[in-house]
Formats: structure tokens, C-alpha cells, sequence
């Protein structure tokens, strides 16, 4: 086990290094550059020249590269062009959000997810189950982002039920300790603003759920029917084993080998759907800061945060490896 | 019994959500009712890059300043004229080049330090004497535009500075010369970056110590937590996370104290959701609306204010990407293709105009007696023939997912345009790229580039930071070379005599539309809205909006 996880996280060293060869040769392929971000419609020709001397941008693209990758080994990953904080700053600051909006979002796909899909396999060709199969399909047909705009428009434009857009109502002036905003109103027992804040999370958090709730409920009813039609199924109910006892260590614990799976690419997924949703409901993620990075051509902040993004992908998924021996004994990790 | 479970799930999910949904709305309505009368929370595009302004170039970052900080001469409210900010009045030597300004008495900066004429000095000697990174052009980027070089220059091609020293006669009376008479003083004092900070403050928090290698600026203390000015507003927080910054009534100040007890920016980058939060009362103003959402927010109740127009939306020829269009009369046949009327009637808010010069009527040193191009097809198409350009092909540039000032809706002015000229048999090549940086980097740089829009918004009310900034000298985005042109230029820059100026203002005026670099198209009043109970903010065309005078209606 402990050498499984010292492999997969030695693996990460090239799969980094070539990562990071890729994205900086594609990221200063792209054209115009983050001087014309910077000085808009009033820069001059000298000005973009002074702007990119001073960045480095005028040298040669192997020079570049050994200086990004001298303050990577130092685990330093430069400081934001436009914001001109510290991209691990801006980083700690934000992540801590849009992990937030993504456990929301698992949150309400597992927990509704699951359900429905075994109910829906359970109910096989009734009401139930072409309703959740049918709204399995809008859920992944409908683009997130225009999800995002409805949502908003009827509960919160409309209806006043929910808060439209950040991350928590800024007269509360919460504490700041971890910037994860419940946990902070939490440790600090600012209790309203702990609510405040989870109650910013629910509408980005439904937006963020649709896909991943739809993809949820078709594998664990394809799974669980799956499961339902195996001999050992059959067997046990006819030992007289209980309903209950069937469906936990029987049904359930075979059919949730593939949801587990999906449920770590999910996650990781989810990052991509975070850049619109975050967006729309102007939580402050990275997911939006992402999307405004690219427009401004950010540099240190396109790589800092990708980088990390492809660590975290990849501890994600090591995690769901490991999660499988424990819902399955027979995958065993050596 | 079948499948009770998950039903019960189910059920307790969403009575926990319903639970902490109560819960946390009495808590908001407990929380902010109380306080809601004196809180503004006011909605903007993006977040502010830096609290220092000497080191800020954005529009956010100085809509901050302008509430913490104040210059020594400021524009009027609601205007663009020079009037009395720190300084109570000043006025220039014989020879242009020193400014005597008399000061205010009874300031004092947030940190309760005395403002004086010291103070004054330490800080053009701080922009003057920068040194290293202080000196790069994305850091003291409007010092740079205005005084054009330092005390010593470690960029070889930076010029010599416009700013020569600064002289404390008493605490009261401070003397600013000059190397040169420039059209520049003292409007371009008006702008932020020019704000007069606390001498204490900026050593106490290390202002000018600007670290790390030119690729990798960071910035001190000052400038991220601690700006220390003497305005209506004192800053308290910046809640980065949170995209909101907080700023309190500075109880201290000299003049009418802010009404509001605080007021906080909360950065919502787009321009609906901007909207949505108005309507949904998270928010109760909010810049850069939308020109379609103007009628419906008024119709709504909502206070939309409408900002005089002081900016320029002008199409661009590029003389150096297609040699047909060196011709004069390619460039009026272009002119006069277009109808720039009916453009402005159907696409442009209400209260925009034809544009007559490159600057808007506000401005003195416009001229109404210069070359108009009437909108006339048969005319171009004649023109066109008669420079052998009728089967004319131009690419023709336009930004997509922007929304300027001077330009809300590029695709459909694009749209209008196009078929103009295409009705004098002008051939079409779209080019549509998005703003930031495809469009700017393609449209500023280079010769590919035949026909695109851009504008300017003004930063004070001097007819060179329109023209001058388009046409002084030779540009990629224009590409001609017109050395008569750009004497001209030099001498009306170098000026004293005010009248003597705008005369000449006149004059280049009327040389523009002779010579007809691009097509002045419109000056379009920007607005910004505020919530059905709030009251006493003005418009102001250089998006100096005061606060401090902001209060809800009772």
C-alpha cells in the first residue's frame, strides 16, 4: 500500500514536467500578450515594448522556461501580472471556494444522485425511472452556465429566496481565518455568517450539481440493475436474507465500484464547470480568476494554478484508488 | 416498506436545506436592517489591482482613491474643469513653467498627521526620485505619461522629466516648476495618481520599496493594506476572497463629512449579474450598465444617472496595412459612406451625438467649422471611382464580448457599418476578435489591420489627451507619417498662453478632419445607476463619482 502510494506520487514528477513544457510553449504561442491586458486601448508601441523587457517576455522562450522552472524546484510560482500579489496568495485565497462550491455540488449529486439511480433501478420501467432517466438526459444536455442564469433568475432576481451572486453578504465582515467562509463563521462562532455563507453556496452548488447528479444517477441505475441480475443477488434473497440486508452488502456494495470511480472524475471535472458557474454567480473561485487569468494573459497565474490543479487531480484520483479497496476487498492494492 | 430510505433521505436533505435556509435568512435581514441605512454597497467590473493609486493605472483601482485620497486640484463636480481640491487656488509664473499653489489648512491624513506643504513635496519628490522597479512602466505608468522620465532615468529611453523640483515656501504655499510649458499642468494633476498621501504612512509602511525582479513585482505593505490620504473615506478592509473592499467615514475630515457611514465595492465582472444583484437588493448601484438596460432600470425606478459624454468612438484607418487607402479620397469616400446618424439614433444610448472632432464639444478647443462628411452614397461611390478604388476589399477589425464606455455594442455597429460600405461596393472582410488582447494587440500593432473601431475615454479636460494621444506622432494603429501634423502637435503641447492653445486646438482640429486620419463617429454618455432610495451622487464624465455625498432616502 505505502509503496502504491509512493509510486503514483513519484509518477507525478514527469507527468508535471511535461505538463508544464506544453503549457508554457502553448501559453506564449498564444497571441497578444499581457502588456495589451495591462494598458488597454492607451498603450503605446514603447509602452508594450517597456512592459514586456520588464516581464521577460522579450527573451528567448528556453531562457523563460529555466526561470519558471528554478522558482518551481523552490516551490515559488511567481506573482500575478495583473493582481501583482503572489500567485500561491491568490491561490489560498481562492481554492478554499471553489472547494467549497465543489463539495456543495458532490453534496447534492451523491446525495440525490444515488438515491434516485437505485430507485430508478429498483422501479425498472415505471414512472420513476423514465422521469429520472429523462431528467438525467436535460441534466447533462442543459450548457451549466445557462443552468446558472435560470437558476438565478427565478430564485434569486425573481423570488428573492436566494443571494445572486459572491460568497457571503460583505456587511457581515466575517473573520477571515481559512477562507473556507463556513468553516470560518464556525471556528469563530459567527454563526450567521457561517449560514450566510453555506446559503451563498446552494444556487452555484445546484448549477455545479446538474451534470454530475444526471452522470450519478445513470451509472448507479445501470450498475445496480447490473448488480440486481447477478447470481449471488438471487441467492441471497432466496437464503431469505432481509430486503435491507440485501440491498446494503449485497446490491449496493457491488454497484457502487463504477459510481466511486465516476465520482473522482466528477470531481475533478467539476473544475471546468466551476469557471462558468463561478462566474455567472461572481464567486470568487478559481475557477473565475482562471477564466479572467487567460484574458489577461497571466502567466504566472495560468501555470501556478494548473500545476496545482494537476496535483490535486491527481491526489483525487489516488484517493478513489485507494477508496476502492475499502468498498471492494477483492481490489486489493499491493 | 420498499424503498422507504432513500424517500426519507431525501425528505431530511431537503428539511436541512429549508432549515439552514430559514435560519440564515432571518439572520441576514437581523444582520443588515439595522445597518442598511448607512452601508452602500456599491457593484463594479473588476477588483481594484493596487490601494496606492501613484502605482495604479485602472479605473477600479482609482475609483477606490478617489474616495481615500485627495489631489491638489480635482475636476469640478459633475464637470471636467480645474477646480480646488487640497490646493485653494495657484496659479502659474510668467514664463509657464512654475505653479504656486496656496494649500488648505486644518487637514489632516487618516493616520492624523498635519497636511502641508512638506507634504506635498515629499510626495512629488517620492514619484520623482523613484528608483528601480518604481520606475517601470506598468508600475508608475500615468507618472511616466505625464512627466516622461525621473530624477535619473535607469531606462535609457525614457525622456527627460517634465517635473523639475518642488518648493515649500511655508506650510501653506508649495511652488511646483517645471522643465517645460506643457498643456498637461495642471489638469493631469487632477488625475488620482497624483494624490497626496500621509509622508509618515508611506515611510512607516514602506511605500516605495518595491521587491522582487521586474518580472515578478511585489508590492509593499502600503499598497495593499494601508493607503493613508486625507479624503471622505478612510480604507478599512479588503476582503480578497470576497471580492469586496470596505472602506469607513473618515470623521476627521476637513470638509462636508461622508454621509454614509460605509461604503463597499464588491466586484461582479459581469455586466447581467451586475443587474441581477441590483434587482435582488444585494447590491443598491452599480457602474458600466448595459445601454439597453438604461430604459428598463428607469422604467423600474431605479436612479440611472447619465455621465456627459466625454469620450470618442472613432473608426480607424490604417494607412500603413493597404496602400489604396493612403488615397484622401478612399479616406472620405469612407467618411461619407457612412451613416453615422442613423447608427447613432438606433444603436447608441439615448443622448449620444455625432461625432463633428476627434474630442467632444465639452472640451475647449473643439471646433464646429472643420470639414463634415455628410452621409452621401453617390458621392463615395464617385470618390471611390476617381481614386481607381472600386473594387476596394478592406478587413475590417471588431472586438466581440466587450462593452466600452464610447462603444456598448461593437457586433452591431459593426453589422450597421458594414453594410454602408458595402453599399458603395466596398467589399467586406470581418475580422472579429476578442477584446483582451486578441483585438487591442491586432488593431495597435502592426499592418494587418485595415479598418477597426477603438475610442478613449478622457482622463482631464485637455483637448491633447484626446488628439495628441491619437495623432501626435506616427502610430501602428493609423500608420501614416505626417510631419506638418505632428510639429503642430509639439507647439500646441508647449503653449503657455492658454487662449493660444485652444486656438490651436482649433486649427488641429480642422487638420484632422482635412486630412482625415479615421472617422470620428460619436460621443455616447455612459451611465451608472443607483438604487430607488439612493440619492446625491452625480454623474461625472470622468467617473469621479463622490460617495461621500451618497445617502439613503429616508
Amino acid at each position: 500500500m505505502f509503496r502504491f502510494i509512493v509510486r503514483r506520487l513519484l509518477q507525478l514528477i514527469p507527468t508535471l514536467f511535461g505538463l508544464s513544457i506544453l503549457l508554457f510553449i502553448w501559453l506564449r504561442r498564444l497571441p497578444g500578450g499581457p502588456e495589451t491586458a495591462i494598458l488597454g486601448e492607451r498603450g503605446t508601441p514603447e509602452m508594450r515594448a517597456a512592459i514586456r523587457r520588464n516581464l521577460g517576455l522579450d527573451e528567448p522562450i528556453l531562457i523563460q522556461y529555466g526561470r519558471f522552472v528554478k522558482r518551481m524546484v523552490r516551490l515559488d510560482l511567481g506573482t500575478s501580472i495583473s493582481t501583482k500579489r503572489e500567485v500561491t496568495t491568490e491561490f489560498l485565497q481562492r481554492f478554499p471556494g471553489t472547494i467549497e462550491l465543489t463539495i456543495t455540488a458532490m453534496v447534492i449529486a451523491i446525495g440525490i444522485g444515488i438515491p434516485l439511480g437505485y430507485l430508478a433501478a429498483r422501479k425498472r420501467g415505471r414512472f420513476l425511472d423514465y422521469a429520472s432517466v429523462g431528467g438525467s438526459l436535460i441534466g447533462i444536455c442543459i450548457p451549466v452556465f445557462f443552468l446558472a442564469y435560470v437558476l438565478k433568475a427565478i430564485f434569486s432576481e425573481n423570488l428573492g429566496w436566494f443571494p445572486s451572486s459572491g460568497r457571503q453578504d460583505p456587511i457581515l465582515g466575517a473573520t477571515r481565518i481559512t477562507n473556507f467562509f463556513v468553516l470560518d463563521g464556525l471556528m469563530t462562532r459567527e454563526w450567521d455568517a457561517a449560514a450566510d455563507a453555506l446559503w451563498h453556496l446552494i444556487l452555484p452548488g445546484m448549477a455545479l450539481a446538474s451534470i454530475p447528479l444526471a452522470i450519478i444517477v445513470r451509472i448507479t441505475r445501470a450498475s445496480v440493475l447490473e448488480v440486481l441480475g447477478e447470481d449471488f443477488v438471487r441467492t441471497a434473497e432466496a437464503k431469505g436474507l432481509t430486503e435491507n440486508v440485501v440491498r446494503r452488502r449485497h446490491v449496493l456494495r457491488n454497484a457502487m465500484l463504477p459510481v466511486a470511480t465516476s465520482i473522482g472524475l466528477l470531481t475533478g471535472g467539476l473544475l471546468s464547470g466551476a469557471v462558468l458557474t463561478e462566474t455567472v454567480f461572481a464567486f470568487s473561485g478559481i475557477g473565475a480568476f482562471l477564466a479572467e487569468s487567460i484574458s489577461n494573459r497571466d502567466y504566472p497565474v495560468l501555470m501556478g494554478f494548473i500545476m496545482i490543479i494537476a496535483v490535486v487531480y491527481v491526489l483525487v484520483n489516488l484517493i478513489v484508488d485507494l477508496s476502492y479497496s475499502l468498498i471492494d476487498p477483492r481490489v486489493r492494492v499491493r | 416498506m420498499r424503498a422507504s430510505r432513500p424517500k426519507v433521505a431525501i425528505a431530511a436533505i431537503a428539511a436541512a436545506a429549508l432549515a439552514v435556509a430559514g435560519c440564515a435568512e432571518s439572520d441576514r435581514e437581523e444582520g443588515s436592517g439595522g445597518s442598511k441605512k448607512d452601508t452602500l454597497v456599491f457593484g463594479v467590473a473588476g477588483d481594484p489591482k493596487v490601494l496606492d493609486p501613484s502605482l495604479a493605472s485602472d479605473g477600479e483601482s482609482l475609483r477606490v482613491a478617489r474616495q481615500v485620497f485627495e489631489t491638489l486640484v480635482r475636476p469640478e463636480e459633475g464637470g471636467t474643469k480645474v477646480s480646488p481640491g487640497l490646493a485653494e487656488s495657484w496659479e502659474p509664473d510668467a514664463a509657464g513653467t512654475t505653479w504656486t499653489f496656496k494649500l488648505r489648512t486644518g487637514v489632516k491624513f487618516h493616520d492624523g498627521e498635519e497636511f502641508n506643504a512638506e507634504a506635498v513635496c515629499y510626495n512629488f519628490n517620492r514619484w520623482y526620485n523613484a528608483k528601480g522597479l518604481m520606475q517601470s512602466p506598468d508600475v508608475t505608468a500615468y507618472w511616466q505619461d505625464i512627466m516622461g522620465g525621473y530624477a535619473a532615468n535607469e531606462d535609457p529611453t525614457l525622456g527627460e522629466s517634465l517635473f523639475k523640483s518642488c518648493t515649500a515656501t511655508d506650510p501653506t504655499t508649495v511652488s511646483l516648476a517645471f522643465t517645460r510649458v506643457s498643456s498637461k499642468i495642471p489638469a493631469a494633476l487632477m488625475l488620482p495618481s497624483f494624490s497626496i498621501h500621509s509622508p509618515k504612512a508611506l515611510e512607516q509602511y514602506d511605500a516605495s520599496n518595491i521587491t522582487g525582479s521586474a518580472d515578478d513585482i511585489k508590492y509593499p505593505a502600503y499598497a495593499t493594506a494601508h493607503p493613508t490620504g486625507t479624503g471622505p473615506f478612510k480604507f478599512k478592509s479588503w476582503d480578497v476572497p470576497n471580492k469586496t473592499l470596505t472602506l469607513e467615514r473618515n470623521e476627521d475630515y476637513w470638509g462636508e463629512k461622508a454621509k454614509l457611514k460605509s461604503l463597499i465595492f464588491k466586484t461582479i465582472s459581469d455586466e447581467n449579474a451586475r443587474k441581477q444583484e441590483l434587482r435582488s437588493g444585494g447590491i443598491q448601484g452599480y457602474d458600466l450598465v448595459g445601454p439597453a438596460d438604461v430604459e428598463p432600470l428607469k422604467g423600474e425606478g431605479f436612479n440611472v444617472l447619465t455621465r456627459p459624454a466625454f469620450n470618442i468612438l472613432y473608426l480607424a484607418i490604417n494607412q500603413k496595412g493597404n496602400p489604396k487607402l493612403a488615397d484622401l479620397k478612399v479616406r472620405q469616400a469612407l467618411a461619407h459612406a457612412i451613416n453615422r446618424q442613423a447608427l447613432v439614433d438606433s444603436k447608441l444610448p439615448p443622448g449620444a451625438q455625432v461625432a463633428v472632432n476627434f474630442f467632444p464639444d465639452t472640451v475647449e478647443g473643439w471646433n464646429g467649422d472643420v470639414t463634415k462628411y455628410d452621409y452621401d452614397v453617390e458621392k463615395a461611390k464617385a470618390l471611390l471611382a476617381e481614386a481607381g478604388a472600386s473594387d476596394l476589399t478592406l478587413r475590417f477589425h471588431y472586438p466581440t464580448e466587450v462593452t466600452r464606455p464610447y462603444m456598448p455594442n461593437p457586433k452591431d455597429l459593426f453589422e450597421l457599418i458594414s453594410a454602408d460600405l458595402q453599399a458603395v461596393g466596398i467589399k467586406i472582410e470581418a475580422i472579429p476578435l476578442k477584446w483582451s488582447p486578441d483585438y487591442l494587440n491586432a488593431t495597435t500593432s502592426g499592418d494587418k489591420h485595415d479598418i477597426h473601431f477603438l475610442g478613449w475615454t478622457g482622463d482631464y479636460g485637455d483637448g491633447y489627451n484626446f488628439i495628441g494621444t491619437f495623432f501626435d506622432r506616427q502610430k501602428d494603429e493609423w500608420g501614416f507619417n505626417n510631419p506638418a501634423l505632428f510639429e503642430k502637435f509639439k507647439k500646441a503641447d508647449s503653449t503657455a498662453d492658454m487662449a493660444e492653445r485652444i486656438a490651436l486646438y482649433k486649427e488641429l482640429n480642422a487638420d484632422i478632419m482635412n486630412f482625415l486620419p479615421g472617422v470620428p463617429i460619436s460621443h455616447s454618455p455612459p451611465a451608472i445607476v443607483f438604487g430607488k432610495d439612493v440619492t446625491g451622487v452625480k454623474a461625472s464624465p470622468l467617473t469621479d463619482e463622490r460617495f461621500s455625498t451618497a445617502e439613503f432616502k429616508s
